[in-house]
C-alpha cells in the first residue's frame, strides 16, 4: 500500500488524477477502520491532512462553506447556531474521540445510508463543490447519494467544500440506535423549517439504501401549511396534519431487515420521529426562535 | 525478557494501596497504571527476532474438509511456518475443559464458524494474515444443527460422532453433551394443592463476555527444548494441563507466566492462542507472537449459553408456592467447553432463592454447529434467574399480591433445603435483602426537566434515546422492577477445588516483609490488593509483595465461579498462619527465656511485632528473623462437595450460596421502544467485605453487564450457523450513559464455614440485574417481554 501525503490541493488533485483509485483519507475514523477489519485494502491511500483550506470553514451570507474535513466537534462548538441540524446530528457520532476526527466529508465519501450527517444537510440545503484536475463542479446533495456506500464522485475527483444553507429557522435531528450513546443508526431523521420560502425540508437516514428527501410528505405539509395560514398564524399545527405528515416520511422509507433493525421498526420509528421533530421545531418557530424546548444537555457533552 | 518498549512516564505509587489489611479499601496497585494507559496487557508485549501468528479460520458452520494446500502461503516471503491438522506433534491433538473434544486444529471437518484451520508464523503481522488468505482450504458444506429441533430429529447430523466422554454414556441422544435431572417431592400432589399455575416460556439470547483486551500472548522458545508462555488467561494450570500434552512436553518444561490481562468475565478459561502460538515457537524455533483483533476475539473465545426454558409454578391463594416444573434447553455449540458444568448449576438453581418442595427440573447443554458457548458470569443461573423471576411476577400478578411481598413470603433462609437435598447451612438473608432494595428511597421523576421563569429545558442525556435526541418526554412512561438471585459459589460437583498459596517472611533493611506467591489470575477482579491486605493482617507486617503469577507455583484454581478469595485468600490466609506458627516457634526457641508470656500467652504479629493477647510485646518479628528465612508453601481446600445423582439430582453439590437483588427503576419511550434504565439498586449478602471498595465496583460491573444483557447484548447467529454481529459496532456494551446510578447495600452476615465468614460475590449481581431491568419494563409497558434482550421492535410490535 503506498501513502499519498499531497502538501496542498492542488498536489492532492493530481495524485488523485495519477491514483484513481486512491482512497481519501482525513480523519481515518472510517477508512481505518474497514483496513483494520480487512474489509478493503487499497492499493492507495491519499492522506488529506496536509491540505489546510480542507480544515476551514467560512460563514457567508446565505451559505456556511465547511471544509471537508472539518471535524464534528468544531461543528459543534462553532457552528451550532448556522446548522443547529448538523451540530445535533453530530453529537450522535460516535464517541467524543471520533467527533474530534470524524468529519462531514468523510461521511459523503463513504456515503453509507447510515452516515448522521446525511439526513441534516438534507434538510437543510446542501450543494457539495467537488474537483479534479478537469475542472470543479457543484452536486446537489439530492443527487449525491447514487447507491449503498455509492456517491456520485467521478473516479479523479475529490470533495472539497460542503455548501449548506445557514438556518433560517428551527432545524431539529433525531436517530435511533439500541444504545443511549455511540451508536450507528438504526434509522435517523432530520427537518428544516425555512420560513423565508414557507417550505419544510426533510431527511431521512438508514431507512433506504440511499440518505433521501421525503418529498411528498414535504409537499404535503408545505400545501397544509399555506392553505391554513400557519406560518403567518404561528397556531399550533392540526393533529391530523402531523400525523399525515408521519406518515407520508414513513412511507418514503424503503428499508432492509437486518442486524441493527427490522424493516418494520424502521418505517414505524422515523415516522414517530418525523412527527416529533416537526413539533419540536414548530414550537420553537412559533415561539419566535426562542425555543420552549432545547437540548442544552448535548452541549455540555461535546 | 529483552527489549522493553516503554516504561511508565509517571509511577507514584499512592500510599492507599500500599497499606490496610482486611476490612479496609486499600487500593487496587494497578489502578493508576490502568486508568492513565500505562499497564501492559498481553497485547502490549514484544520480544526481540519475534515472529507473528495468526489463525485462519473457517468461514462454513458445518463442512467436511476435503483438502488443504499450504505451499503457495508458505512460499510468501517472510513466512516462517504454516501448520494444519498433519503438523501436530503428538497423538493428542484435542483438548478441553471437562473433556477433551476441541480439536487444535480442524481435522477432516468444521463443526462452527470461526474454527481454526490452520496457523501461519512470519515476519509482520500483514505478511501473515496475507500468507493465511493463501491457504487453500477445499470445503464442502454439510447440512447444520442450530436448535434442539433439528439437533434431536431422527436424522439428524451428529456435531461428534465419536464421543468417548464421561456423558457420552447417559445421554439420550449423542446431540446432548449432558443432562441432568432434579426431582424431589411429589409434584403430582403439590400440584393438586395449587389454586393457580402459571407458566411461562423463556428465552435468552448469546451474550459476550466483551472483555477490552483481546486474546494474545507470546511464547518463546527455550533452549531446553521447552517453552515459555507469558499469556492472559483465568487458569495458568488448567492450560497448562491442556498445552502440554499436545506439545509433547512434560509440564515442568512449558513454563507459563500470567501476562496482563484486559478482563475474563468467563472467556478466558478455554485456550484460545495458547496452543497455537507454542506450537509455531517450537516449530520456528523463534518468539511468536499472537494478537486477536476484535473481529477475532468474538470467535476465539465461548460465550454464554442461549437458552430456553419452560416453566410451570402452583400456588395457593394465600401466595405459597406449591412446586415448580421446568425444563431448561442451552446451547452449548460445536465443543463441549464448560457445557456439563452449566447444566448442573441451570438446573440445581432452577427454582431460584424459594422454598419449593416438590420440584421436577430437567436441564441439557446441546451440541449444534453455533459458536461453542462455556462460562461467563452467572454460569447457567443467569438463564433461570430470567426465568423464575419473570415466573414470580406472573404469580404475583395473578394472585393481586405485591411482587416483592410475594417473594419474601416464599424466600428461603438458613436451613432451607435445596432441590438437590442439600440444606442451606449459612445465613440466606434473601428476604431482608428484597426488604432493603424496595425501603431505598426512589429517585424523582421526569429528571430531564429543569423549568425556569422562560420555559422548560430538556436534558436529553436523561432520556430513552440520550443524545440520540429522540424524545423530549413524549411516550415516556415509567416502570419500577425487583428480582433475586443465587448463585453458587466455587466449583461445585465433587470436583477438588483448591488453591496454592506460597508465602515468605525475611527481614529486609530491618523490616519484616512477606512476600505472597500464587498462580492466581488477576483478571480485574483486585486479588492481588486483597491478598497482600490478608498477609497484612495475618502477619502483622507493611510491606508486602505480590509476585507475578506463574506455573513455579501450585495451582491457584481458576478466577471464576466467584471463588478467587474465598479459595486462593484462604490458601493466603492458611500459609499466612503456618509463617506465623513458625515465626513464633523461632521466638520460643531465640527469645522463649526472656519472658514467660511467649510459652503462655495467645501471640500474635501485630505493627511488626511479637504481641500478647493482652498488647504487650514481646519483640520485634526483625528481631525473631534476623536472617532467617520463612518460606512456605501450602494447599488449601474448602468443604469437599459431591456429584448430583444424575436420574434424581440428589447430593450436596455446592460449597456455598450467594445472594443479590436489584430494583430498577426505567423509562420507556413506548412508541420508539428506546429504554433509560434510571436506577438499578442492589442488596447483597457478600458475608465479610474485605475490601468494601473492591466489592462495590464488582456490584456495580455485574449489575452493568446483567443491565447489558436485558436491553442490548447479543451475539446473532442466523440459522447457517453464522455469527451476522462480530464487532463492538453491532455488538453493543453499555456506554456510561446506558449505566444508571446503582446504589448499593452491602450486607456482611458471616458464613461460619469461610475465611473470615466472607462469601464468593462477583457473580451474583448479574443474576438479579437482567430480570428486574425487564421487570420494570413490563410495568412501563404492559407487555409479557419472554426474552432477552428487550429489543425496540418487542416494545412496539414490528
Amino acid at each position: 500500500m503506498d501513502f499519498l501525503r499531497p502538501a496542498s490541493w492542488e498536489e492532492a488533485l493530481a495524485a488523485k488524477a495519477e491514483h484513481p483509485t486512491a482512497v481519501p483519507i482525513a480523519g481515518g475514523t472510517d477508512v481505518m477502520v474497514e483496513i483494520n477489519f480487512d474489509h478493503r485494502r487499497p492499493a492507495y491511500l491519499l492522506d488529506l491532512n496536509r491540505v489546510a483550506e480542507l480544515h476551514a470553514y467560512e460563514v457567508g451570507e446565505e451559505n456556511v462553506r465547511l471544509g471537508a474535513s472539518v471535524p464534528y466537534t468544531r461543528i459543534i462548538e462553532d457552528l451550532r447556531t448556522e446548522l443547529p441540524g448538523l451540530a445535533l446530528a453530530g453529537h450522535t457520532v460516535g464517541s467524543p474521540q471520533i467527533r474530534n476526527r470524524g468529519s462531514v466529508g468523510g461521511n459523503l465519501g463513504a456515503a453509507s445510508p447510515a452516515g448522521d450527517s446525511h439526513p441534516a444537510l438534507l434538510a437543510a440545503g446542501t450543494e457539495i463543490e467537488v474537483a479534479s484536475v478537469r475542472g470543479t463542479r457543484f452536486i446537489p446533495v439530492e443527487e449525491f447519494y447514487t447507491g449503498v456506500k455509492r456517491n456520485a464522485l467521478e473516479p479523479d475527483e475529490l470533495i472539497k467544500t460542503v455548501h449548506i444553507k445557514k438556518a433560517s429557522g428551527p432545524q431539529q435531528f433525531s436517530k435511533v440506535g439500541t444504545r443511549n450513546a455511540m451508536v450507528i443508526a438504526v434509522c435517523a431523521f432530520g427537518i428544516a423549517l425555512h420560513p423565508e420560502t414557507r417550505t419544510v425540508r426533510t431527511g431521512i437516514g438508514s431507512a433506504a439504501p440511499t440518505p433521501l428527501r421525503a418529498t411528498a410528505a414535504e409537499e404535503f405539509l408545505d400545501a397544509a401549511l399555506a392553505e391554513g395560514g400557519f406560518w403567518e398564524s404561528g397556531k399550533t399545527i392540526t393533529p391530523s396534519i402531523a400525523r399525515q405528515f408521519a406518515e407520508l416520511v414513513s412511507g418514503a422509507c424503503n428499508p432492509i431487515d437486518d442486524v441493527r433493525g427490522s424493516a418494520r421498526y424502521r418505517r414505524h420509528a422515523v415516522g414517530i420521529m418525523a412527527r416529533r421533530t416537526l413539533g419540536w421545531t414548530w414550537d420553537e418557530y412559533r415561539s419566535g426562535g426562542r425555543g420552549a424546548r432545547s437540548t442544552e444537555g448535548g452541549a455540555q457533552c461535546a | 525478557m529483552a527489549g522493553v518498549t516503554r516504561t511508565p512516564t509517571t509511577l507514584t505509587q499512592d500510599s492507599a494501596a500500599t497499606e490496610g489489611g482486611i476490612g479496609e479499601s486499600t487500593l487496587r496497585p494497578d489502578g493508576t497504571l490502568k486508568v492513565t494507559g500505562e499497564f501492559a496487557y498481553s497485547s502490549d508485549m514484544w520480544h526481540e527476532d519475534m515472529l507473528w501468528g495468526f489463525t485462519l479460520r473457517s468461514p462454513h458452520a458445518h463442512a467436511e474438509i476435503n483438502g488443504i494446500d499450504t505451499a503457495e502461503a508458505l512460499a510468501q516471503a517472510g513466512v516462517h511456518a504454516v501448520l494444519t491438522y498433519d503438523d501436530l506433534p503428538t497423538a493428542t491433538k484435542r483438548y478441553g475443559l471437562e473433556f477433551a473434544d476441541t480439536p487444535v486444529l480442524a481435522h477432516g471437518r468444521v463443526r462452527h464458524h470461526g474454527e481454526p484451520v490452520a496457523i501461519v508464523a512470519a515476519d509482520h503481522p500483514e505478511t501473515a494474515r496475507r500468507a493465511a488468505a493463501r491457504i487453500r482450504v477445499d470445503y464442502t458444506p454439510l447440512p447444520v444443527v442450530h436448535d434442539e429441533a433439528s439437533a434431536l430429529a431422527p436424522d439428524a447430523p451428529l456435531v461428534h460422532d465419536d464421543r468417548d466422554d464421561h456423558h457420552a454414556e447417559h445421554v439420550p441422544h449423542p446431540n446432548i453433551v449432558h443432562r441432568q435431572p432434579i426431582v424431589r417431592g411429589d409434584v403430582a400432589a403439590a400440584r393438586a394443592r395449587a389454586d393457580v399455575i402459571v407458566t411461562g416460556e423463556y428465552e435468552i439470547g448469546m451474550q459476550d463476555q466483551a472483555f477490552l483486551g483481546p486474546e494474545s500472548g507470546l511464547a518463546v522458545p527455550a533452549e531446553d527444548g521447552g517453552v515459555d508462555l507469558y499469556v492472559a488467561t483465568q487458569w495458568l494450570h488448567s492450560d497448562l494441563r491442556q498445552i502440554a500434552p499436545v506439545l509433547g512436553l512434560p509440564e515442568e518444561k512449558v513454563r507459563m507466566t500470567l501476562s496482563g490481562v484486559g478482563g475474563a468475565f468467563g472467556g478466558r478459561e478455554d485456550l484460545s492462542m495458547q496452543i497455537h502460538g507454542c506450537l509455531l515457537a517450537l516449530r520456528t524455533g523463534k518468539p511468536v507472537k499472537i494478537v486477536y483483533n476484535r473481529f477475532e476475539s468474538f470467535f476465539g473465545h465461548v460465550h454464554r449459553h442461549p437458552a430456553k426454558l419452560w416453566y410451570e409454578h402452583g400456588a395457593t391463594r394465600d401466595g405459597k408456592l406449591t412446586h415448580m416444573k421446568c425444563r431448561i434447553v442451552l446451547d452449548g455449540g460445536a465443543y463441549a467447553s464448560a457445557s456439563p458444568a452449566v447444566v448442573g448449576n441451570a438446573s440445581s438453581l432452577a427454582v431460584g432463592p424459594y422454598v419449593v418442595d416438590d420440584v421436577d427440573i430437567e436441564a441439557v447443554a446441546l451440541y449444534t454447529n453455533n459458536p461453542p458457548c462455556g462460562a461467563m458470569r452467572g454460569f447457567g443461573a443467569v438463564q433461570a434467574c430470567f426465568a423464575y423471576e419473570s415466573q414470580m411476577d406472573k404469580l404475583a400478578a395473578e394472585l393481586g399480591l405485591d411482587a416483592v411481598e410475594f417473594r419474601r413470603l416464599n424466600a428461603m433462609s438458613q436451613g432451607t433445603v435445596m432441590p438437590t437435598g442439600q440444606e442451606v447451612d449459612s445465613p440466606a438473608p434473601v428476604a431482608e435483602l428484597l426488604r432493603r432494595v424496595k425501603a431505598m428511597p426512589l429517585p424523582p421523576g421526569k429528571q430531564w426537566e429543569s423549568g425556569d421563569a422562560a420555559g422548560t429545558s430538556v436534558d436529553v442525556r436523561a432520556l430513552p434515546g440520550g443524545l440520540s435526541n429522540t424524545t423530549h418526554g413524549e411516550g415516556v412512561v415509567r416502570g419500577v422492577g425487583y428480582a433475586v438471585g443465587i448463585k453458587n459459589v466455587g466449583f461445585s460437583e465433587g470436583f477438588d477445588d483448591y488453591s496454592t498459596a506460597r508465602v515468605r517472611l525475611s527481614v529486609v533493611g530491618g523490616e519484616p516483609v512477606a512476600v505472597v506467591h500464587t498462580a492466581m489470575a488477576e483478571v480485574g477482579q483486585g486479588g492481588v490488593t486483597v491478598h497482600a491486605q490478608i498477609a497484612r493482617t495475618e502477619l502483622g507486617v507493611t510491606h508486602v509483595t505480590i509476585n507475578p503469577a506463574d506455573t513455579q507455583v501450585g495451582s491457584a484454581g481458576s478466577t471464576s465461579a466467584s471463588r478467587q478469595t474465598y479459595v486462593t485468600g484462604g490458601a493466603v490466609k492458611h500459609a499466612c498462619e503456618a509463617v506465623r506458627e513458625q515465626v513464633l516457634e523461632l521466638g520460643r526457641a531465640k527469645l522463649g527465656t526472656y519472658h514467660p508470656a511467649w510459652a503462655t500467652a495467645e501471640l500474635v504479629l501485630e505493627g511488626g511485632k511479637v504481641v500478647t493477647d493482652g498488647g504487650e510485646v514481646l519483640a520485634g518479628i526483625a528481631e525473631v528473623l534476623e536472617d532467617e528465612v520463612v518460606d512456605i508453601e501450602l494447599e488449601w481446600r474448602h468443604r469437599p462437595t459431591e456429584a448430583f445423582d444424575l436420574t434424581t439430582g440428589q447430593g450436596r453439590g455446592h460449597v456455598q450460596y450467594s445472594f443479590a437483588a436489584h430494583r430498577a427503576v426505567v423509562e420507556v419511550d413506548t412508541e420508539l421502544g428506546l429504554v433509560k434504565v434510571i436506577e438499578l439498586a442492589c442488596a447483597q449478602d457478600v458475608g465479610k467485605a474485605l475490601n468494601p471498595q473492591s466489592v462495590v465496583g464488582q456490584i456495580q460491573g455485574g449489575t452493568t453487564q446483567g443491565l447489558g444483557l436485558a436491553v442490548m447484548e447479543e451475539i446473532v447467529v442466523d440459522p447457517t450457523g453464522k455469527v451476522r454481529n462480530p464487532s463492538f459496532t453491532d455488538y453493543l456494551i453499555p456506554t456510561i450513559l446506558d449505566t444508571p446510578t446503582i446504589p448499593v447495600d452491602v450486607l456482611e452476615l458471616a458464613d461460619p464455614h469461610a475465611p473470615y465468614g466472607l462469601r464468593g460475590m462477583g457473580e451474583a449481581p448479574t443474576l438479579s440485574s437482567t430480570p428486574a431491568v425487564v421487570s420494570a419494563i413490563r410495568a412501563a409497558t404492559g407487555l409479557a417481554l419472554r426474552r432477552v434482550p428487550v429489543r425496540p421492535e418487542h416494545l412496539t410490535g414490528t
